[in-house]
């Protein structure tokens, strides 16, 4: 794998930190172009849906950034999401007070987490490999546990939770909007801000060359998957409360689109690069595009080429100057 | 560090191929894993034949060699593809756009032979794995990121192109559809042909300069390049081929279910990768064989097959699955830590 | 340093901009979103003396559950004859949307867009019988007419318009299995998703009619989950648990076709008997070479077509659903509200090979 370890890390972000101005940019013309096409794209209404929509999955993509950018891979983000949807709808049904369930989905969600993270610390698994298999068996226990009940009695003061505004926000704020700004400035400043951080570059970077500055790899990527179970784990909660509904197949596929908006957000597969700031940006470009198709009648079909082709931008122009200049020299 | 030093050392570096010491306990113990995964199978296969002997019919056999057929095949391409340290998560897309456009040609054109329509398909996915290749070679772009582009891509495309429409079994000739059902001595004539068609592959990859080029581009791209290794060139033709093989898979698709629109193939990456790892393929490359893979599609389907016949609740599925799964990957991992270990032992001990 | 300045003033630029134009828009758009409604219902009622007191200029917006499935294409479109022709006739605009994965998580943006767009009425098949209702509902709130057709949302709908009775569709699968079989044999049923709510219902009503044919018993049933190879693997199956197996009955033109493409060998084409719920075009080939004897469904597009119009009723303010209330569906005459707000097509069209080359669907 291509090595950065000899680059010293503010040299690191300096890549980084262009791509994500690209897709600053990207967003503006998207809040331009959607705008003219539709009067009803940035009405307050439509914002208040956009947060609706991708709440869970814009939450979800926080802990998956740094999880790659520690050179890992989460694939079972969205069945641990419906792991614990379906968890919320059996104890609901068995009349398990509010706050009980919670506490049980939490810890559910970080036991998910725990496992993957000692498949790959302490078996040495390929975390690719090991979150395929766990996607399955996360989401086959979701459906052992509902079988083909739906649940969907959730009370109102929880379910409100998914249709209501925060208040004193002009009815445009959702709480998962809401849930995914806290979070985010709580990511952002962890990885950008303490040594917790930096060590996630330098393994990212180059584990071997972590392992031996001192840094715990092993403990690190396991926080961080159970993080990532935590996190997922919330978001089930939320997704369940918005539709009111639990079901064996709630959240199906969204891995592949947490995973895009991360990639699209300029963090690295290979690991140790990327920032918060660009995915807060890749969420708005990728929530943008979906919706603004939708609202002009484009042909919602094309909504997957154009998250393909950006996800083909995010890894093309970067390289696009180190290639053109390559060619030069050859 | 001997070993290093010595120049008058007959042994070649393991990459550039020679059946020399270690190359061939490596090639004794890929041969031992791909057994390994029969041993597995035969004992699962045992199990559930004890607890219901229909299992083991020749109907049951046949249906489940039939419904392997794609899988078997996807999972030669996606080997070739992750031997060399890549993966293309685009192989259920391209399937159904293959499948689509290929059998959408006997509609308009009812007398077309049926080698064309295989062709049309080969052709399909080939340009799909040319671009798939051209991007990952000459872009030098990690192929997770460009084969999940591409997953959206071909998959937007082929819902732009089918819309609501659907190629219905009315409109296939009977030869066509009865290609999944010809069987000689009750062996389906697609399981010989694939089982052919995997000897080929591995054939390929063991012998000929290309195919060990990919071994040696997985274990160390690095390395590769710097031995000279035609690398950008051995990728492209990789990910070639599991566009062109995912192409005609998609074919046969059609003719097994007889009825396709724009969803066909969807979510099959996730099955392929998983049938790949299972039988043995290393996902970081270097090593893995296509017997194993397809010997791991084989296992894959047949435990599917066996939950249903023995009527465990459908809703234990996945979760059997998944553990499964895991199981598999961490078995594998155990043996490659030996084997490293072991041929590392082997080499101290000749130095 | 500045390098860090620059990307927090990139970050701070599009989100501050999307937060000022939002408050901007905010502050206009509750009266915006209040102004398009007065003039959607100023605009229709200048025009209301049209076709006996039914608005037009409504905008509908027809949400199947997924695009790109040839049933709801049939259903919906205006060249079929489904809900675009009858809104069509009426002078109201008509769209089709929805999203590509028959689940809620993509159903629900396209119905947010389409209020967001200035929908009158919604007509929805529901992909899930309750994640849809926290946004139908608020739809109602709004004023907007919510109509369900093929799949409902009992919760948060008007008025349901199912293609037959539950009841008839599940009873008259047996009947028609049991005439092929001579009312004896073992049966089995091949089903969509486990938690799909009409699948559930008509199962529930097959099982009783069986009571009437003591002959007769229920193996099992299996979810193929509307998966062309689930389907395939989980008949297969049946096949080798219960080698008496004598008919299976798939209520899900998915599972039929699947299930036909498995019996299509001579060893079980006519040993075994296959019916369900399938669409002609896909079943052609196995009603011909004798797989399938006979199956049901309804015509897709006539229940678009009635859907289209009751929706049309229900926003003009003619009917309110509720029970016993009437109203004319064009061409396909008059109906009257049942129970739970519902309107039944009418009972399930049996197809067979002398009437199968009639239909394009």
């Amino acid at each position: 794998m291509p090595s950065l370890t000899d680059r010293p890390l503010p040299e690191l972000l300096r890549p980084a930190l262009r791509w994500e101005t690209g897709l600053a940019v990207v967003v503006i013309l998207i809040l331009v172009i959607g705008s003219a096409a539709s009067p009803d794209f940035l009405t307050g209404n439509n914002l208040f849906n956009l947060g609706l929509s991708n709440g869970e999955v814009a939450i979800m993509t926080l802990p998956m950034a740094l999880i790659i950018i520690s050179g890992e891979i989460d694939l079972s983000m969205a069945s641990i999401l419906g792991m614990a949807s379906a968890l919320l709808g059996v104890l609901w049904n068995k009349h398990w007070p509010m706050p009980a369930i919670f506490v049980v989905i939490a810890l559910v969600g970080l036991a998910a987490g725990a496992v993957n993270g000692l498949l790959v610390t302490r078996l040495r698994l390929p975390s690719l490999a090991v979150t395929i298999g766990t996607l399955a068996l996360y989401r086959g226990i979701a459906t052992i546990l509902l079988g083909p009940n739906t649940v969907s009695n959730f009370p109102t003061a929880y379910t409100n939770l998914g249709v209501n505004a925060v208040p004193f926000t002009a009815n445009d704020m959702t709480y998962s909007t809401l849930i995914f700004i806290v979070l985010a400035i709580i990511f952002g400043v962890v990885l950008h801000a303490t040594p917790f951080g930096r060590s996630i570059y330098a393994m990212g970077a180059s584990a071997e060359a972590a392992q031996f500055s001192g840094i715990r790899v092993k403990r690190i990527k396991t926080i961080l998957f159970m993080v990532s179970g935590f996190i997922c784990s919330l978001a089930g909660v939320l997704w369940t409360f918005r539709l009111d509904t639990s079901v064996q197949n709630n959240g199906l596929g969204l891995e592949l689109n947490v995973v895009a908006i991360v990639l699209l957000a300029g963090v690295s597969i290979f690991g140790g690069k990327g920032s918060i700031i660009g995915v807060v940006l890749a969420v708005l470009a990728f929530a943008g595009i979906q919706n603004a198709l939708l609202l002009t009648n484009f042909n919602q079909e094309a909504t997957g080429i154009v998250t393909g082709a950006l996800l083909l931008a995010s890894v093309f122009l970067p390289n696009a100057g180190r290639w053109v200049r390559s060619l030069s020299r050859t | 560090m001997r070993a290093v030093l010595s120049p008058r050392r007959q042994q070649r570096p393991d990459e550039s191929g020679g059946r020399t010491g270690s190359a061939a306990l490596a090639e004794r113990v890929f041969r031992i894993r791909e057994s390994g995964i029969l041993v597995v199978l035969v004992v699962f296969v045992a199990i559930t034949a004890a607890v219901q002997p229909r299992f083991l019919s020749a109907t049951n056999i046949q249906f489940v060699l039939v419904d392997t057929t794609v899988f078997a095949l996807l999972a030669l391409g996606e080997t070739m593809v992750v031997i060399s340290r890549n993966v293309d998560l685009s192989v259920g897309s391209v399937l159904g756009l293959s499948a689509y456009l290929s059998t959408s040609l006997f509609g308009p054109h009812p007398g077309i032979p049926i080698v064309v329509v295989f062709l049309a398909g080969l052709g399909i996915g080939l340009a799909c794995g040319v671009a798939n290749g051209i991007m990952v070679a000459a872009g030098r772009v990690p192929s997770l990121v460009v084969t999940l582009a591409t997953l959206y891509i071909i998959r937007g495309i082929d819902i732009l192109i089918v819309g609501g429409k659907e190629v219905v079994a009315q409109s296939l000739p009977s030869a066509f559809l009865e290609i999944p059902k010809a069987t000689v001595f009750g062996i389906p004539d697609l399981a010989i042909a694939i089982a052919v068609v995997v000897g080929i592959g591995a054939y390929y990859l063991r012998t000929f300069r290309s195919g060990r080029d990919l071994y040696a581009i997985g274990s160390n791209p690095a390395a590769a390049r710097l031995a000279g290794l035609p690398v950008g060139r051995r990728v492209f033709t990789a990910f070639a081929i599991s566009g062109a093989i995912a192409g005609v898979a998609g074919v046969l698709w059609g003719a097994q279910y007889g009825t396709i629109n724009s969803t066909a193939g969807t979510g099959y990456e996730l099955q392929v990768v998983s049938a790949v790892v299972v039988g043995g393929v290393a996902i970081f490359g270097g090593s893995g064989s296509v017997v194993g893979a397809a010997l791991g599609a084989l296992l894959l389907s047949t435990i599917s097959s066996a939950l249903y016949v023995l009527g465990i609740s459908p809703f234990w599925d996945q979760a059997i699955w998944g553990f499964l799964l895991l199981l598999a990957i961490a078995l594998d991992q155990t043996i490659t830590e030996r084997l490293t270990s072991a041929l590392r032992k082997r080499r101290t001990r000749h130095a | 340093m500045a390098k860090r300045r620059a990307t927090w003033l990139a970050l701070a630029l599009p989100v501050a901009a999307t937060v000022a134009l939002a408050a901007c828009s905010s502050s206009s758009s509750s009266s915006s979103s209040s102004s398009a409604a007065t003039s959607a219902a100023t605009g229709s009622s200048s025009s209301a003396a049209a076709s006996g007191g039914l608005k037009t200029g409504l905008k509908v917006f027809v949400i199947p559950k997924q695009l790109g499935n040839n049933y709801f294409t049939t259903a919906d479109s205006a060249n079929s004859g489904g809900a675009i022709s009858a809104l069509n006739t009426l002078g109201e605009s008509g769209t089709e949307t929805s999203g590509t994965a028959a689940t809620p998580a993509s159903q629900i943006p396209a119905i947010q867009a389409a209020i967001s767009k200035g929908a009158n009425a919604l007509i929805v098949s529901a992909t899930d019988p309750t994640a849809l209702c926290p946004t139908l509902t608020s739809a109602m709130k709004r004023g907007i007419t919510v109509v369900t057709y093929d799949s409902d949302a009992p919760t948060c709908r008007s008025m349901f318009i199912n293609q037959a009775s539950t009841a008839q569709i599940g009873t008259s699968e047996v009947d028609v299995l049991a005439k092929q079989l001579n009312d004896t044999g073992q049966i089995a049923i091949v089903s969509a998703a486990a938690s799909a709510t009409n699948q559930n219902a008509w199962i529930g009503y097959m099982k009783q009619q069986l009571k009437k044919y003591p002959k007769m018993s229920l193996a099992a049933v299996v979810y193929g989950n509307d998966d062309p190879t689930a389907s395939t693997q989980v008949t297969q199956g049946l096949l080798q648990q219960y080698p008496n197996l004598k008919g299976i009955i798939s209520p899900t033109t998915v599972g039929i076709a699947a299930a036909a493409a498995v019996l299509d060998t001579a060893k079980y084409r006519g040993k075994i008997a296959l019916t369900g719920l399938g669409t002609p075009d896909e079943m052609k080939k196995f009603v011909s070479d004798g797989t399938v004897k006979e199956f049901e469904l309804w015509k897709p597009q006539d229940l678009g077509y009635l859907a289209g119009y009751a929706a049309v009723e229900l926003a003009s303010g003619k009917i309110t659903g509720a029970q016993g209330q009437s109203f004319t569906a064009g061409k396909l005459g008059s109906f009257t509200v049942g129970a739970d707000n519902t309107v039944l097509l009418g009972p399930p069209f049996v197809f067979n090979s002398g009437n199968i080359n009639q239909f394009n669907f």
